[in-house]
């Protein structure tokens, strides 16, 4: 328990102080968008890493949450803080009923099935013209704002994305700890065995797939308040292969997997800019040497990287 | 006395680099294309283009002495990205205007930035929401959108069509041009009796056309960029349709002959004078730099400048224009922007005001037909 | 579906034969229509067509290996993308353009296999979804760094002129689709029940260990799967890329569409994903005609969830039993 605080607690202060080292300048702009990565992938890592149910799909509840609140708040002038737990809730529900009939289903049918679903969605974005502005986007969202204060700035914005992102993280680490926590686990290992034992696994899967995405719903919304501009493109399968991404090469089941997973692939592009065409290739190639060389993901591959170096040493100092 | 003379010549020596490095200081200009992803016709000539005159204008010694630089970022056609992008252009590498984005989508998403930073934009895109209503920052070259569908309905009405089908492409050029064509019939006598679209990636257009085939439609107007428009050719010929074919100036290049082939024969279209440079008229005005900018282009990239890239070298030209009356404070180079009158470039001729923004009139288009695999005049 | 028929509309419309039946505005009404819907059909025919080519492709690896490579569709484009760069820079014909393209295509699907699937030290199905998107993406990003970003056209087959199939019309790539499609059909049949190599396939779909037992090399088993399936792929491509034109990106939606066929046959490697990927295409196809084209996607996905939900063992399949 001490360990888990002790963790939450460094990954905190690393969140809030590292706006300092960036004064202002593009890359908060970028650690803007590495906040909300981290909830989705946070999000998705409760579904895929600890439940161990494939979704490549999130990209559309992402959606779901920044289209509601973009109409709700634009078209019918409601208040955006009131907009976001209801989007929440409301794709939260939706998730729950469908989860009915799409848990049942396992490994690449799952997969598939929610590939499915992302892709209907996303086409519903976009031929709804009169409700979302089609491919063209919906603009004018307001940026949130409390008691006086706007979050019009990457450095507001920063902080107000990061305290929630902070306060998901919290409650996710305290969920894999808990007894749902470990009841997921066991899902993930054996679902009959799990059953057997006493575990309602189908509803249990349901649940997770639901809070995952309602979390995704959320931070669609922090999402249009602060680009206020959303459009159908950022919401589609590519997206959510780049989530899948950042779980994977973060590290399955690992909350703080998930962090480190959303910090790379959100940085990546701005290194490989430099890159212009050969960003494509890179990315495919890093993919797949991640799933060839570190299965774990970063969080687990990483450290025992540096055990096998300092073995290595050990040996040669020994042998000296 | 020696002592004297050090510190005298050091400082010398530095007040004379100083000197240098202020004389040295390049105006910086910021460029956002879409150069790779699906816009990539779009951002690669743009971004050849702007490269193209800006070293033009450096090798016969930049503007009043001074360098232009021209940072271009690639914003692959996600809106999102050109927001970062232009974010980092403003607050990282301190540009004094930007050019593009590309397409219409990425513009509207960029223009709040611009507006809040106060930095001129000159956007790139066709759409015509990004001047109207007239934002105080952002300025466009491209021709808008609702003068090509005039152009074409003008034309139509001179044939006495009076019903059409409309088969746009569901992305933000689509869309625009939808939203256009639309609102413009009615003021020519025109009644669209279909009103149908296809994906950006559709392979075969043949359910919509038949459909079209059964209606009362007198002309076909497809409003959308390659390579859709170039399938719907095809299957227009395969299913042996007659209807007069009309697209949009989306595909004004001979990447569209290409890909349609024989299909291609007769399908008119509205397009910026560049694309039949060489056959207009000697007393056109802009028949110069017309010829001037496809040479250079030509000679430069080994292939043909065309109607796209024409935009960057207006904008690039424009603010030229702009920083040797005003200087390259941003709020200066707005300013002269704005009064910028009878500029002759690619695009046609641009009168900006404080009203106007665009700067463009119907003069922008002529309507061109393909015919023996190659670009007409229609009078 | 307006009956005001005037002189002009007829004659730009074009309709072709039936002139008797325009004098009685009902008949020809219901003749248009199913004018129509014949043509809506017969294009949906030969999308289906392709779709199924993919969609064996997807069910021949998964049967012998349990994977769904997402990386099929690129396979697709390669053969499409190959034959145009064979024919262009290289200066081949056509007739031999095509083998040296589904060859250089087979190449990759062995690279693919033997570099990226074989060694995977942990193969559950999510390191094998990500390792397959990352082939997928790679694959994509050379190729449009070989070959740029532009859709380019290749020629038919055999010429342009339309055919007549009663009031419908269609080209001839689309019989050529629709021929090599059937060839390869027999082919397969013929490979998987008359050969000893087909057989030991089916034998390590049917059960992996029980086959190493009686002596098949299931690893060769499984590179022969991969052949076969990026062979079928670039197949596909070949003989679509005259109507659709080809780049470096047609294989995503593709691939996604060929997967869903395979889904509807229930994963076989023969006829049914045949059937599973004719309907599709002709479902869409009218879909698209008769109620909406902007959802035309939609209705493949559509399709695919009411399976997955009702019935996940295809159409044709029977229920599968799992070990726990």
């Amino acid at each position: 328990m001490k360990k888990e605080l002790l963790k939450f607690l460094v990954f905190l202060v690393i969140v809030m102080v590292a706006p300092l080292a960036f004064k202002g300048g593009y890359l908060l702009n970028v650690l803007v968008f590495v906040g909300i990565n981290t909830m989705l992938a946070v999000a998705l890592n409760l579904l895929l890493g600890y439940a161990g149910q494939i979704s490549l799909g999130h990209a559309g509840f992402f959606g779901l949450g920044a289209y509601l609140s973009g109409i709700m708040t634009t078209t019918y002038g409601w208040n955006p803080w009131l907009v976001m737990p209801l989007a929440a809730l409301a794709v939260g529900l939706v998730a729950f009923m469908i989860g009915f009939p799409v848990l049942k289903l396992k490994g690449h049918y799952l997969a598939m099935a929610t590939l499915g679903l992302g892709i209907i969605i996303y086409i519903v974005f976009n031929e709804t013209v009169d409700l979302t502005g089609g491919p063209s986007g919906l603009s004018g969202i307001p940026n949130l704002s409390i008691a006086g204060t706007t979050f019009d700035t990457d450095l507001k914005n920063y902080y107000l994305i990061w305290s929630l992102t902070s306060v998901i993280v919290f409650l996710a680490v305290n969920l894999a700890r808990s007894r749902v926590g470990r009841a997921l686990r066991a899902i993930h290992d054996s679902e009959v065995a799990a059953q057997v034992l006493g575990v309602n696994a189908r509803i249990i899967k349901i649940q997770i797939f639901a809070l995952s995405a309602a979390i995704s719903s959320l931070a669609g919304s922090l999402y249009a308040h602060t680009m206020t501009f959303i459009s159908p493109a950022s919401f589609g399968f590519n997206f959510s292969v780049e989530l899948l991404t950042m779980v994977v090469i973060g590290g399955l089941g690992s909350i703080y997997g998930a962090f480190f997973g959303a910090v790379l692939l959100t940085l990546l592009p701005e290194f490989l800019r430099e890159a212009q065409d050969y960003d494509i290739v890179i990315y495919g190639a890093l993919l797949m040497a991640m799933v060839m060389f570190m299965p774990g993901g970063l969080v687990r591959g990483v450290p025992a990287l540096f055990s096998r170096l300092f073995k290595l040493a050990g040996k040669e100092g020994g042998h000296a | 006395m020696k002592f004297r003379v050090i510190p005298f010549v050091s400082l010398a020596v530095s007040l004379l680099l100083c000197a240098t490095v202020f004389a040295a200081a390049p105006i910086k200009i910021g460029a956002l294309f879409a150069v790779t992803g699906p816009a990539a016709f779009l951002g690669e000539p743009e971004r050849n283009t702007a490269q193209m005159v800006v070293d033009e204008i450096n090798r016969t010694g930049g503007i009043k002495g001074r360098k232009l630089e021209l940072i271009v970022y690639d914003t692959g056609g996600d809106a999102t990205k050109a927001v970062q992008l232009a974010t980092k252009l403003i607050k990282n590498d301190k540009v004094s205007a930007i050019i593009g984005p590309s397409t219409t989508g990425e513009s509207m998403a960029v223009i709040p930035v611009a507006e809040k930073d106060h930095v001129p934009l000159i956007s790139c895109a066709a759409g015509i929401k990004i001047t109207e209503p007239v934002k105080k920052w952002v300025f466009k070259t491209a021709q808008n959108d609702s003068l090509a569908v005039a152009r074409i309905y003008e034309q139509l009405q001179r044939q006495k069509i009076s019903k059409i089908a409309i088969l746009t492409v569901s992305d933000g050029f689509g869309a625009s041009g939808r939203e256009q064509l639309k609102s413009q019939a009615a003021r020519h006598g025109i009644t669209i009796v279909l009103d149908d679209t296809y994906g950006p990636k559709d392979t075969d257009m043949t359910a919509q056309l038949t459909k079209i085939r059964g209606s009362q439609a007198q002309a076909i107007i497809c409003w959308g960029t390659n390579p859709g428009p170039a399938v719907i050719a095809k299957n227009a010929r395969q299913l042996g349709l007659k209807t007069p074919l009309y697209m949009s100036h989306g595909v004004s290049s001979k990447k569209f002959i290409e890909l349609a082939g024989e299909a291609a024969e007769g399908i008119r279209l509205p397009s910026g004078k560049v694309l039949v440079a060489d056959m207009l008229p000697a007393s056109d005005l802009q028949k110069k730099s017309l010829l001037a900018y496809v040479k250079d282009y030509q000679r430069h990239y080994k292939a043909e400048g065309d109607h796209f890239g024409g935009h960057a070298w207006d904008a690039v030209m424009l603010l030229k224009g702009a920083i040797e009356r005003g200087g390259d404070s941003p709020a200066a180079i707005r300013d002269q922007l704005e009064r910028t009158r009878q500029f002759h470039g690619i695009g046609g001729t641009f009168n900006f005001s404080a009203q106007d923004h665009a700067g463009l009139g119907k003069d922008a288009f002529v309507l061109v037909e393909v015919k023996n695999r190659d670009w007409m005049i229609v009078k | 579906m307006g009956a005001r028929l005037s002189a002009e509309t007829v004659e730009t419309a074009a309709i072709p034969a039936k002139a008797t039946t325009r004098d009685c505005p009902y008949i020809y009404e219901v003749t248009v229509q199913f004018d129509q819907i014949l043509q809506y059909t017969l294009s949906g025919l030969s999308t289906g067509a392709i779709y199924a080519l993919i969609g064996i492709g997807f069910s021949i690896i998964y049967n012998s290996t349990g994977i769904i490579n997402f990386a099929q569709g690129e396979f697709v484009m390669l053969g499409g993308m190959l034959t145009l760069f064979l024919m262009g820079p290289l200066k081949l014909p056509l007739w031999a353009a095509i083998p040296c393209a589904v060859l250089i295509s087979t190449l990759v699907g062995i690279v693919f296999e033997r570099f990226a699937i074989r060694p995977l030290r942990q193969p559950t199905p999510i390191n094998l979804v990500i390792i397959t998107i990352g082939g997928s993406i790679l694959m994509r990003g050379l190729a449009m760094l070989l070959w740029g970003k532009d859709t380019q056209s290749v020629p038919s087959f055999s010429g342009d002129e339309p055919i007549a199939i009663g009031g419908a019309t269609i080209l001839p790539q689309h019989l050529w689709i629709l021929g090599i499609t059937l060839v390869i059909i027999v082919i397969n049949k013929l490979f998987f029940y008359h050969t000893i190599s087909g057989k030991a396939m089916r034998a390590c779909a049917y059960n992996r260990r029980a086959a190493g037992l009686v002596g098949i090399d299931v690893r060769r088993m499984v590179m022969f799967s991969f052949m076969i399936s990026s062979a079928m792929g670039a197949v596909a491509g070949i003989i679509v890329a005259p109507l659709t034109m080809t780049a470096y990106d047609v294989g995503v939606m593709l691939g996604l569409k060929g997967f869903c066929a395979a889904i509807i046959g229930g994963m076989s490697s023969g006829a049914a994903t045949v059937v599973g990927g004719l309907i599709l295409g002709v479902l869409e196809s009218l879909g698209a005609g008769l109620i909406s084209s902007g959802y035309k996607d939609a209705i493949a996905f559509i399709i695919l969830l009411l399976i997955l939900f009702i019935r996940p063992q295809g159409l044709f399949g029977k229920a599968d039993s799992e070990r726990v």
